[in-house]
């Protein structure tokens, strides 16, 4: 199925008005040496049904779906309520481009200001942006952000934050002359206060923290921005699970001068990573050095209330090199969804849903706990992951559990060697007592065995 | 036509619900995190029920212009019309609830995918590699400009500046920049391409690289390419390709013909996925095999007919995000290649270029035409001739609206003042581009006869024309409660 | 147009010098091609420039420009006026929308720069 317009008739039509003669004359500009002397040679044409199947096939080898996974680390499994996607699947909200001609756009732009406000209200920040790429690099930019307006070359950065997203930074800052130290967690699971307080100086520019953390630990966020103030230093921290805010004390209320995060368990599935919704807000002072786009409330020439992209000067396509980043294309149509998931929890349904997890997380540990074999590694306090180890090797376990068709959460040794048997469990919502209960029972014979 | 909406925390009410959970199942237990941890209530979070949320944001949508209401003629955005069978292809359950740490043995089906795209993208391109995981166009030039340090810094000789185009998009200086390279303009000659005498001058053993886009951003193919790329590569640079306006040469030719070292695709551009109102997209990156140790892990492998994640990759640049990419994306593209096959890909592009090519000839009476060389996929004309009467290229965007057309690309690339960048695509009919020539030409007679019509417009759109410098100056990012 | 006690750059900066200080702002090109001024980056005070060194930023709606210092010296006043009311320099950019004082360093500096007529040629060429 190839969606061409044209029939054989207005194509030639139109070559005689252009003044040609056959399509391939349109193509005089290319030199014959680099054009290509055969077809390429790529599977199809394959029509809608033979699509479907071909697709169907694909994903009849995942086996995924017969499995019962408590995987959390940075990706969440909720329910994702259906009008969500029958609303961001419109027409409307799929295929338009970015708002650059805003009276055209103001469904886009109306959706985007309501997204910046609610993740203001979640966060207690002064001011959000559109969306980033991912959690991953809306930290980057976070920490780019600290080192531009302090103009120093160090950030301090928790050993407790996401793996991959302290790859991420890693790989960025290379190129730029910004020294990463890495501050280690202690016994309970948390960023070592004293250590970082060992390792600020006059060249820092931010610490980064991650709450709660990749452990599910839940940080001293206040105490650790008031050392940042003290010192000069800006306070940036990283969520991975913003279901959290919306019973935690929120980032703004602790002295946090940025926040970046992960907005997939807004209304997002689980995708195999992506794409994903970047989050990005900060204290008012620093909104000009904020990369990505801004929407903005404005007037049209009767008075009537309207939105626009704003600040674009610090973008790409005026700044060039100077821009506060390269970024262009944001995740859009993936803030859409989230400012419809969060509508329809709304502040009820939002606050009993973290509740829930809340809950569910702790009946998990603590029957856990009660197994033999079982260690709660962190003594601590959590949102919806925690942290167990085994006295067994957790790679055979891990085994044992698939086969009984289980997922145990994720075994953390490929990121933590000195954490070879733990795993990092997540409950949320989306499983039932009838789903942990199976759980606990299954490692409880697999353990004795 | 909807005119006017409220914000949902306008119209939210106290106490209404349009969504529940299952009850709690397991026994509650309180005071689980001590009260200096919690927050109060979320002020002024919106409460709606169903029927208000389905209101508001469908009346929303009725306010979007798109791809699905009418043509797009966007320069180098692509706006070709999305296929919807490929969201229904996306929708299959166990892509959906794929968990990015799910142990690969239970993922074979996204692996191949990722596979298969790869591969495809590589017979297009004539690339050696790709990778799928950079999120967007900018994002994939990031990483490509990283490929590019690595190979240099690999050979001992860091290099400090990149080349690039004055008519180039913005992102590229910005990402060669956030690369930590010098950036230094070439100026393009009067035929609108790059002035091959002045690179040869710039070119020296500090030059890493070379940024092209091709067909470039005035829609002319670079024709001295190959010769530039000898150059390049004598010199020991590499030559990097914006592949944004690949649309124009599908089945025609290649970046690998070309002499190119790295390129990043726009999937959101060239194949065909929903842009979504600003994303997401996915920029994926090719590279030759000179580059290919250098490619951000993980690196998709098969062994023993099993497709596993290899980190083991001494050389790599790392990883440039968490998890794989955007896969929803990169699997509405591969269904978009699938249906077009190799003879659809081609035809797809001949067809772009010939609509274009249309509308040029209807046009150029009407409208300035800068650069006389032939254009490929689109063409870039500029208001000289209205300012005669005091008319902008902002101008005539905004009066376009009022025949139902989204305007061009407006002010783009900078080396042509008041610039108006036309692409079609392929999606268009006949009739639906005579309809857009007819509107542009009525529009050039307006501004002679009838300039304040253009100048107040648009007139027929949801919202008249908005004050960006207000919302510049006086910064409004957020709705709070005391604002009236 | 053009004050003629006034001396001018090539990035269209201009400097009125009074005694050992000079008074520094942007010309009427500079803000007729800007457009409409939304946002002024200001030194802060006692900040030393040299000559061609950045001293602040001007945003527009559609563009970003950096202001150099037409001469080497130190930052004594800045025109906070421009806080709230950035568009005095579209208003009137040779008077109430000057950016900065600076104590000149080197008198001698003043030599480089164009006189009022020889600034009113250049733009000439620029157009």
């Amino acid at each position: 199925m190839d969606y061409l317009p044209l029939s054989e008739n207005e194509i030639n039509e139109m070559l005689k008005v252009i003044g040609v003669e056959k399509l391939e004359d349109l193509f005089k500009s290319i030199p014959e040496k680099i054009k290509l002397k055969k077809k390429l040679n790529l599977p199809g044409p394959l029509c809608e049904p033979e699509l479907i199947n071909y697709f169907q096939n694909l994903s009849l080898k995942n086996k995924s779906l017969e499995y019962l996974s408590f995987l959390g680390a940075g990706a969440y499994p909720h329910f994702i309520p259906y009008l969500v996607d029958y609303l961001s699947q419109r027409g409307e909200f799929l295929t338009p481009y970015t708002p650059y001609q805003p009276e055209l756009s103001q469904g886009t732009l109306q959706i985007t200001f309501e997204f910046q406000t609610l993740i203001c209200q979640l966060t207690g920040m002064d001011v959000s942006n559109a969306s980033l790429y991912d959690g991953s690099t809306a930290m980057v930019e976070a920490a780019l952000m600290a080192w531009r307006i302090k103009n120093k070359p160090k950030i301090l950065i928790s050993r407790a934050i996401h793996p991959e997203y302290r790859e991420v930074a890693r790989t960025y800052f290379k190129n730029l002359n910004i020294e990463l130290i890495e501050i280690n967690y202690n016994a309970t699971g948390e960023t070592n206060i004293n250590e970082l307080k060992e390792k600020i100086n006059h060249e820092v520019a931010g610490i980064i923290v991650q709450s709660p953390n990749f452990f599910g630990v839940i940080e001293k966020i206040e105490k650790i921005s008031e050392i940042a103030r003290s010192s000069g230093i800006l306070m940036i921290t990283t969520v991975t699970e913003p279901l959290s805010f919306a019973i935690l004390k929120p980032p703004g209320e602790c002295g946090v001068d940025i926040v970046a995060g992960e907005g997939q368990s807004f209304g997002l599935p689980l995708s195999f990573g992506g794409p994903y919704l970047g989050i990005l807000a900060c204290k008012s002072a620093f909104v000009r050095q904020m990369p990505g786009r801004i929407v903005g409330e404005t007037q049209d020439i009767e008075g009537e209330r309207g939105y626009v992209l704003t600040l674009s000067t610090r973008e790409q396509h005026i700044r060039r090199e100077k821009a506060t980043s390269n970024i262009c294309t944001n995740q859009a149509w993936c803030a859409i969804r989230a400012t419809i998931y969060l509508t329809v929890m709304g502040k009820k349904g939002l606050k009993e849903l973290a509740l829930q997890n809340l809950q569910k997380a702790n009946y998990a540990r603590k029957e856990l706990s009660k197994i033999d074999g079982v260690n709660i590694k962190f003594n601590n306090y959590f949102f919806n992951e925690f942290v167990i180890e085994l006295k067994k090797e957790s790679e055979w376990v891990n085994k044992r559990l698939n086969e009984e068709g289980i997922i145990g959460g994720l075994c953390l040794k490929r990121f933590y060697p000195e954490l070879e048997n733990c795993f990092l469990i997540c409950v949320t919502e989306i499983h039932t007592k009838n789903d942990i209960d199976r759980f606990v029972k299954c490692l409880k014979k697999i353990l004795k065995s | 036509m909807i005119k006017k909406e409220s914000l949902i925390f306008e119209i939210s009410s106290e106490d209404k619900k349009a969504f529940q959970i299952p009850s709690l199942d397991v026994p509650e237990e309180k005071n689980l995190l001590p009260e200096s941890f919690l927050r109060k209530e979320i002020k002024d979070f919106p409460q709606l029920c169903e029927c208000e949320i389905t209101r508001h944001f469908t009346r929303l949508s009725q306010m979007n212009y798109c791809v699905d209401t009418g043509l797009y003629p966007l320069g180098s955005c692509t706006m070709k019309y999305s296929p919807k069978i490929n969201e229904k292809v996306v929708s299959l359950p166990a892509f959906l609830n794929s968990h990015p740490y799910f142990p690969e043995k239970i993922i074979q089906g996204n692996l191949e995918i990722l596979k298969i795209t790869e591969e495809i993208l590589c017979e297009i391109t004539g690339m050696d590699a790709f990778t799928l995981f950079p999120a967007a166009g900018a994002h994939g030039e990031l990483t490509g400009m990283m490929l590019i340090r690595a190979y240099h810094e690999s050979k001992k000789e860091p290099r400090k500046k990149v080349l690039i185009p004055d008519s180039a998009h913005g992102t590229n200086p910005a990402s060669a920049h956030f690369s930590g390279y010098e950036i230094e303009e070439i100026p393009s000659n009067e035929r609108g391409t790059i002035d091959v005498n002045k690179l040869k001058e710039r070119l020296n053993e500090d030059v890493a690289a070379l940024m092209v886009t091709n067909p470039n951003t005035l829609g002319i193919f670079e024709d001295e390419i190959f010769e530039i790329s000898e150059i390049i590569h004598s010199n020991g640079a590499l030559i990097y390709m914006d592949g944004a306006n690949l649309n124009a040469l599908i089945g025609i030719t290649r970046p690998r013909e070309m002499g190119v070292d790295v390129i990043h695709l726009n999937l959101h551009k060239t194949f065909s996925t929903p842009h979504g109102g600003g994303g997401p997209g996915s920029g994926p990156v090719g590279v030759r095999k000179k580059l290919e140790d250098f490619l951000p892990i993980p690196i998709i492998q098969k062994k023993n007919n099993e497709y596993f994640l290899d980190y083991n990759r001494p050389k790599s640049i790392g990883r440039i995000r968490a998890f794989y990419g955007n896969f929803l994306v990169a699997i509405k593209a591969l269904a978009y290649i699938l249906s077009m096959g190799a003879e659809g890909l081609e035809k797809a592009s001949q067809i772009a270029v010939l609509n274009s090519n249309y509308i040029r000839k209807a046009l150029e009476e009407f409208y300035y035409l800068p650069y006389k060389s032939p254009t490929l996929h689109e063409c870039v004309f500029s208001d000289k001739w209205q300012n005669n009467y005091g008319i902008k290229t902002l101008d005539i965007a905004k009066r376009l609206m009022d025949y139902g057309f989204h305007p061009p690309t407006i002010y783009f690339p900078l080396i042509v003042s008041g610039a108006l960048m036309i692409e079609p695509t392929e999606s268009e009919s006949k009739k639906e581009l005579d309809l857009f020539i007819k509107a542009m030409k009525k529009i050039a007679q307006e501004a002679k006869e009838k300039p304040e019509l253009l100048k107040s417009a648009p007139h027929k759109t949801p919202i008249r024309r908005l004050n960006e410098v207000q919302a510049a100056r006086n910064l409004i990012l957020r709705w709070s409660k005391t604002e009236k | 147009m053009y004050p003629k006690d006034f001396y001018y750059t090539k990035d269209h900066e201009w400097i009125q010098v009074k005694g050992d200080t000079g008074i520094i702002g942007v010309t009427d090109f500079a803000q007729s091609h800007l457009g409409d001024i939304v946002y002024v980056e200001l030194p802060k005070i006692g900040t030393q420039v040299k000559f061609h060194q950045t001293l602040g930023v001007i945003e527009s709606v559609k563009a970003v420009a950096d202001v150099y210092s037409p001469v080497s010296g130190e930052i004594i006043e800045v025109n906070n006026e421009l806080s709230n009311t950035p568009e005095l320099i579209n208003q009137d950019p040779h008077g109430k929308g000057w950016i900065v004082k600076i104590k000149i360093a080197d008198e001698n500096e003043l030599q480089n720069l164009m006189t009022a007529s020889e600034y009113e040629k250049f733009i000439e060429g620029q157009k």
